[in-house]
This record gives C-alpha cells, sequence and structure tokens, in this order.
C-alpha cells in the first residue's frame, strides 16, 4: 500500500489482531480445558495449552504495535505461488490430496489443527500493508468468509460421509437412519428456528456497525477504473473472458452451468445415497460435482477476487497492485500455428472483391484444423466414450440422456483444456473467426 | 389470576391465536395446525431432519435473509430516488444524515451473505442426495432461485450509483454483446438480417434490452431499480412458496430409506 507509512499501517491494525490472537488464545484455553477435564487426554492438553500460551504471547506483542508477520522468503515463495499455472494446478492437487487423505483429516485433532493454522496464517499474513489492503476491502471481507465458512462444512460432510462409509462396509446403515425417532415440531424446532434468528440479527447488526458498506466516487462514464470488476459471485466468469471469447464465457458457459445443474438429478441414475452423506457410494457424481464447484467456480472466484489486479494482470497477495505492471502477451490462434509456422505460409486471404460464398471458401480453408479438432472433441468423443470407459453409464442412462451428459462434461472440461494450452503454448483460439465474431 | 392469563383468556387473544397456548402435547400438535405462519411445517418431525449437522439450516437462513433484505430494502425505499440526480446523494444522505445510520449496511452485508448461504444449502443439497427421486423438481426450482438470487444481487449493485457500481454493471452487462444471434457483437449476429439491414445493432440488441441504452445509464437505473424492487422479488417469493410446499410433499427433509 502506497500512501500510507507502514507506521500508521501498524498503528491501524494493531488493535485488531491483538483482539483476534486473544480472542483464539482464550478457545484453545478452553479447548485445552475441555480436554483435560471432560476427556480426561492430559497429553492432548498440554499441546493446546502451550499453544494458547503462545497465542497470547502474539496477541500482547500484536498490541504491543509489532504484531509478527511472514518471513519475506515465505511471502515471496507465495507471490511467485500466485501465478496461474501454480494457483490452478496447486488448487486442484490440494484438492486431490484432501480427497485421499480424508480418512485422517476429518480427525478431529487435525481439522482443529488446520483450522487454528489457517488463522494464525490469516493473522501473520494481514500485518503486511499489502495483503491487508485487499483482504480488508469492505467488499472482499465476505469472501474470506465464504472460504472458511466452506472449509468448515466440506469438512463436517466428509466426516459424516467417511464415518457412513466406513459404517457401510461393516454392514451397518448410515448414522442418519439411527436418528428416525419423531419428534414434535413445536418446541423442537421453531425454537431452533428462534435461536438462528436472533443469533443472525445479532450478527448482521455487529458486522453493520463494525464494517461500513462501500461508497465510492459518483459514477462517471469516462473514468474507467482499472481494474474494473464484476461483483465477485461473477469472477469466475470474468475470468474465463481470459481463456473464452465474451460468447462462450459471458453467455454460452454460464447458461449450460445452470442447464447442467438442472440436469443433475435426470442424469444421476444412481439409487444409492439418497438422503444422507456418503462418498464411496456415489464417488463419480462426488468428484465431478467437487471439481465443478470448488475449484472451477470458487477458486476462480478466489483469484479474480483476491490476485487479478490493474489491466487484469496476476498480483502475489504481497504484492503492490502497480498499474504499470507488464507482462508481454503473444497468444497465438491455432490457425496461425497451422498455417505460418507448420507450413511456412502466410494465412489464407480472400481476394478484396470475393463473393460471401468465397469468404466463407476461405474461412474454412483457413481454420480447417481446429474446426475438426472441436467438432471431433464434441461429436465423436461421445460415441467413444460411451463405448469404452463410460460403456455401465450408456447401458443405464440410454442415448438421449447420455449424450447430454458426455457433452455437458465435455464442456466443463474444456475450461482447464483451454487453460492448459494457454499456458504450455499460449495457445488463444483453437478456432479464430472475428469476421463472425465466432472464436473458440 | 395473573395477567399473563388474563391476556391469553381474553376474547382479543382468543380471536387471533384460535388455540391455547402450546404447553401440552395436544396443544402443540394443535398450534401447527392452526396457525399460518407455522403451518409451513409438519406436526412431527423425524430427529435428524433438524440436526443441525444435517442440513446445516442453510435453507432456512437463506429464507432468513431474504426477509431481512425485504424489511431493510422497503426501508431504504423510502429514502432513496432512482435518478442520476439523487442516487449517489441518497446513498450519502443514508450514510451522513439518517437515523438509524446502518440500514444499508445490513442491507448490502446480507445480501452477501445471503449469496453465500444459498450456495452451501445448493452445496448441503447435493452432498446428502436430496436431489435424487422424489425431490428432482425441487432441485430445479433451487436452481432458478440461486439464479433470482444472484440477479437481486447483481441488480442492487448498480443502484448506489457511484464509480465501483456502474463499473462492475459495464463489465457485467458487457458480455451480453455478444450473446449468440441477439448480442450485435456475437456470432451469427447477421443472420437476423432483411434486405442488407442488420436488425441486430447496438441500439436493438440483447444489451439493450437489459441496459435499457446503448450504455449504462439513467434508463439502466430505473430498468435494474425495477428488476430489483419488484419483478424479481415477486418471482423468488412465488418460487420460494412452491419451494417450499414440495419439500412437504415430498415427504419432507429427506433422510435414509
Ligand atoms: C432463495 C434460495 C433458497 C431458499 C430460501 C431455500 C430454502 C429451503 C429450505 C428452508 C429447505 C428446507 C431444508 C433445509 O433448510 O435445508 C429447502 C430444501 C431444499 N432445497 Fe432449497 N432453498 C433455496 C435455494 C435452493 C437451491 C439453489 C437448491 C438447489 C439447487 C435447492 C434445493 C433444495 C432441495 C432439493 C430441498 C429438499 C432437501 C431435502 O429434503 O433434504 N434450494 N430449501
Amino acid at each position: 500500500m502506497h500512501g500510507v507509512s507502514e507506521a500508521d499501517f501498524l498503528r491501524g491494525i494493531s488493535p485488531f489482531l491483538g483482539g483476534f490472537y486473544l480472542f483464539l488464545g482464550m478457545v484453545n484455553g478452553i479447548f485445552a480445558y475441555h480436554l483435560w477435564h471432560n476427556l480426561h487426554r492430559t497429553r492432548d492438553a498440554i499441546i493446546w495449552i502451550v499453544v494458547s500460551m503462545f497465542l497470547v504471547v502474539i496477541a500482547a506483542a500484536a498490541m504491543g504495535g509489532s504484531p509478527p508477520g511472514l518471513p519475506l522468503s515465505l511471502r515471496n515463495f507465495a507471490n511467485w505461488a500466485t501465478g496461474p499455472v501454480i494457483y490452478s494446478v496447486g488448487t486442484t492437487a490440494l484438492l486431490v490430496a484432501a480427497y485421499l487423505l480424508r480418512t485422517w483429516l476429518v480427525r478431529p485433532m487435525v481439522g482443529w489443527s488446520l483450522l487454528m493454522f489457517s488463522l494464525v496464517l490469516l493473522g501473520f499474513s494481514i500485518a503486511e500493508p499489502n495483503f491487508a489492503a485487499i483482504v480488508t476491502k469492505p467488499d472482499n471481507v465476505p469472501i474470506v468468509g465464504l472460504v472458511f465458512l466452506l472449509g468448515f462444512f466440506t469438512w463436517i460432510a466428509t466426516a459424516k460421509a467417511v464415518e457412513n462409509d466406513r459404517r457401510d462396509a461393516e454392514g451397518l446403515p448410515p448414522t442418519e437412519k439411527l436418528d428416525d425417532e419423531k419428534v414434535l415440531v413445536w418446541p423442537d424446532l421453531v425454537y431452533t428456528e428462534l435461536i438462528c434468528m436472533i443469533a443472525l440479527t445479532a450478527f448482521l447488526v455487529v458486522w453493520a456497525i463494525a464494517l461500513q458498506a462501500p461508497l465510492e466516487e459518483p459514477a462517471s462514464s469516462v473514468k474507467t477504473p482499472n481494474p474494473s470488476k464484476a461483483p465477485w459471485y461473477f469472477l469466475g466468469l470474468q475470468e474465463m473472458l481470459v481463456y473464452y471469447d465474451p460468447w462462450m464465457a459471458g453467455v454460452v458457459l454460464p447458461s449450460l452451468v445452470l442447464v447442467g445443474l438442472a440436469a443433475i438429478p435426470y442424469l444421476d441414475f444412481n439409487k444409492k445415497g439418497n438422503g444422507y452423506y456418503t462418498i464411496n457410494q456415489r464417488k463419480f457424481a462426488y468428484l465431478v460435482f467437487q471439481f465443478g464447484f470448488l475449484e472451477l467456480w470458487i477458486t476462480l472466484i478466489i483469484l479474480g477476487t483476491f490476485f487479478r489486479g490493474p489491466n487484469w494482470n496476476i498480483f502475489g497477495p504481497f504484492e503492490y497492485w502497480d498499474p504499470h505492471k507488464v507482462l508481454a502477451l503473444n497468444n497465438v490462434d491455432l490457425s496461425q500455428y497451422f498455417w505460418i509456422m507448420f507450413m511456412g505460409q502466410s494465412l489464407p486471404k480472400a481476394p478484396p472483391d470475393a463473393t460471401l460464398i468465397q469468404q466463407l471458401g476461405t474461412i474454412l480453408l483457413r481454420e480447417w484444423l481446429g474446426i475438426v479438432l472441436v467438432l471431433a472433441y464434441f461429436i465423436a468423443l461421445p460415441p467413444l466414450m460411451a463405448t469404452t470407459i463410460f460403456r455401465g453409464f450408456f447401458a443405464k442412462m440410454g442415448f438421449i440422456r447420455f449424450m447430454l451428459m458426455a457433452n455437458l462434461l465435455l464442456f466443463m472440461a474444456s475450461l482447464p483444456i483451454k487453460m492448459v494450452l494457454r499456458w504450455t503454448v499460449n495457445l488463444k483460439y483453437i478456432i479464430s473467426i472475428p469476421e463472425f465474431f465466432l472464436n473458440f | 389470576m395473573s395477567i399473563g392469563e388474563m391476556i391469553r383468556e381474553s376474547q382479543v387473544w382468543k380471536s387471533i391465536f384460535r388455540h391455547p397456548m402450546p404447553q401440552d402435547r395436544r396443544n402443540r400438535i394443535v398450534v401447527m395446525l392452526t396457525n399460518f405462519f407455522l403451518h409451513l411445517h409438519p406436526v412431527s418431525i423425524k430427529k435428524q431432519g433438524i440436526a443441525l449437522s444435517y442440513t446445516w439450516c442453510m435453507g432456512g437462513v437463506t429464507f432468513f435473509l431474504f426477509l431481512v433484505e425485504t424489511v431493510t430494502g422497503v426501508l431504504l425505499m423510502f429514502y432513496y430516488r432512482p435518478t442520476l440526480e439523487w442516487a449517489y446523494n441518497d446513498i450519502l444522505a443514508l450514510r451522513d444524515v439518517t437515523s438509524l445510520g446502518i440500514l444499508r449496511e445490513v442491507h448490502r452485508w446480507g445480501a452477501h451473505a445471503m449469496v453465500i448461504t444459498v450456495w452451501l444449502h445448493m452445496y448441503r443439497v447435493f452432498l446428502t442426495g436430496s436431489y435424487k427421486p422424489p425431490r428432482e423438481f425441487n432441485w430445479v426450482i433451487g436452481v432458478i432461485l440461486l439464479l433470482l438470487t444472484l440477479l437481486l444481487s447483481f441488480t442492487g449493485y448498480l443502484l448506489p450509483w457511484d464509480q465501483l457500481a456502474i463499473w462492475a454493471i459495464t463489465v457485467g452487462s458487457n458480455m451480453a454483446r455478444a450473446t449468440p444471434i441477439l448480442g450485435h457483437e456475437g456470432p451469427g449476429q447477421q443472420l437476423l438480417n432483411i434486405q442488407g439491414i442488420d436488425m441486430i445493432t447496438n441500439a436493438s440488441d440483447a444489451r439493450f434490452a437489459l441496459l435499457g441504452a446503448r450504455f449504462v445509464g439513467e434508463e439502466t437505473l430505473n430498468r435494474f431499480y425495477i428488476l430489483h424492487c419488484i419483478a424479481i422479488p415477486l418471482g423468488v417469493a412465488l418460487l420460494l412458496a412452491i419451494h417450499f410446499w414440495r419439500v412437504r410433499k415430498d415427504g419432507g427433509i429427506s433422510g435414509p430409506l
């Protein structure tokens, strides 16, 4: 952050961080007491008492005006790791690892340690002005909340699924089945609802008092802000604009997301896993949904919110948003690869007085390779899938349902494919027909 | 007779509530059947259907946030005029002049929260496989509700009429230019062409229909205001009624068979 001196920044953030660490220290103290007193796990209690004391010490340091931060080497590493390739591949790898290690991750101690670790990491990071500037922007605060809420609920759901899968392996019914005794809605449910409403109202009022809604300068159609961002929940779509033309990123793909979501109940023919948490009994549906939701939707929103700065360049979390940062971009269309680099000639061009038919012919000639590839992808692949890896699906789903699913999956897969092609060979468009605004 | 009893025995009280206090089992059942607001619920329910660890209460929280947005939204409408002359100044005044100065904050943070909770609700419905028969159609209604929630938030984003607002909406709506066939920079736009005259221009395409103009201006403000305050909330209210009705008709909250 420029304009505010380092000292002023620290003075502003220190009380907040001090309170934050003090709160965490208290929570961990209570947690340790609970372990010792109720669960009689003295050894674990000692560990968390130490953690709690450590937190109180940093709370004191923060309140004294010098909150601890991350060492420079770690910050540089984080900045480097937010490049698009490492970010996307890295988040995918993390999700895969979390999936594979799920029985270990859902242990209460592991979950608690991860939560505390991420909260302390957040605290350490906020002590750096550039990070603080972007994370504490009023409209970005909810997204920090979203990340923690998603982590929390994914953890709960996974814990229940792991437990149910274990029971299933032993031939027992899911835990949800144990609670099928009926209770009266008054009082059991209505009181829960009442308490929820009061708690939420209090929460909203506190949030509203603590954080003022943003109001920038009056609207001006001549002063374009840099970067210009869509509202945060659409930043995944704006991110897709990097890889697709607007007609795909802004219209076709969002529509397909909605169609695909609405089609899920009609495509998923698996009767198991209805009304309880499970992973093993519906692995395919689970993995596809998680990839689409957590990786393609949520991580792209995080990327767009926190890491996209001026000129839509990527900035690391500890990097200053410099509007003059230039990155050389020379993306190449497939037709240019084919005609110029492979054939060694220039792109086919229609003569200036060509008729419409001649023009179309030239375009077809110029783009033939891309057109063949895209048609093969969407038309030849589904039958191939139906006769090989998805044979069982095809038999159960029938022609229409299978084709719909295959095409939705292929559209979804086209995003990571295009991302990889962009990073590895700078590929811009596979089909590029700017004459008709038709780029793919 | 205590004062409480006197009130509960009075003609006025009885005319409103139609039944005694739900203090015994019989009246706890009767209250659910005879009270308009409570009759959304069944009388009794499986224990796991109300377990917080199962539903996360996220559908309920989303609904509550919708109600909060409705109430604070109506109050905000008292203070806000959707014109170029007043929009920004009215918002400024809401912060600096109006009593209850957190009205706008509650409305804005509530809106962000609602987007988040509707995603979490969908997430849990997916993870519990609750979209499977017989609940397929209620999931579809949910998807429409999800879209409407996002559109509510999107249309509201413009109303403060500051830099953040118009540029976010400009970026968001620019994509409509590229709608296939119906956008003036979309593929196939040349197809709608009568005797050499383009029917799809920047003054007649999908984006124009959305904005009411060729760029985000006063017409857009008016359009988004009406969509935000009237059209979309009515749509949400209707779909919510169907959504809740279907939850009941499909056999209540899902659970293992
Ligand atoms: C404005 C948005 C929405 C509101 C206020 C809402 C509200 C609710 C409520 C109160 C329930 C009762 C159970 C619970 O709380 O979990 C419910 C159930 C359900 N919702 Fe929603 N919902 C919304 C959006 C959605 C969306 C986006 C989806 C899915 C795409 C969805 C699909 C369902 C389904 C399938 C059920 C039945 C679940 C079961 O029986 O376990 N809803 N909804």
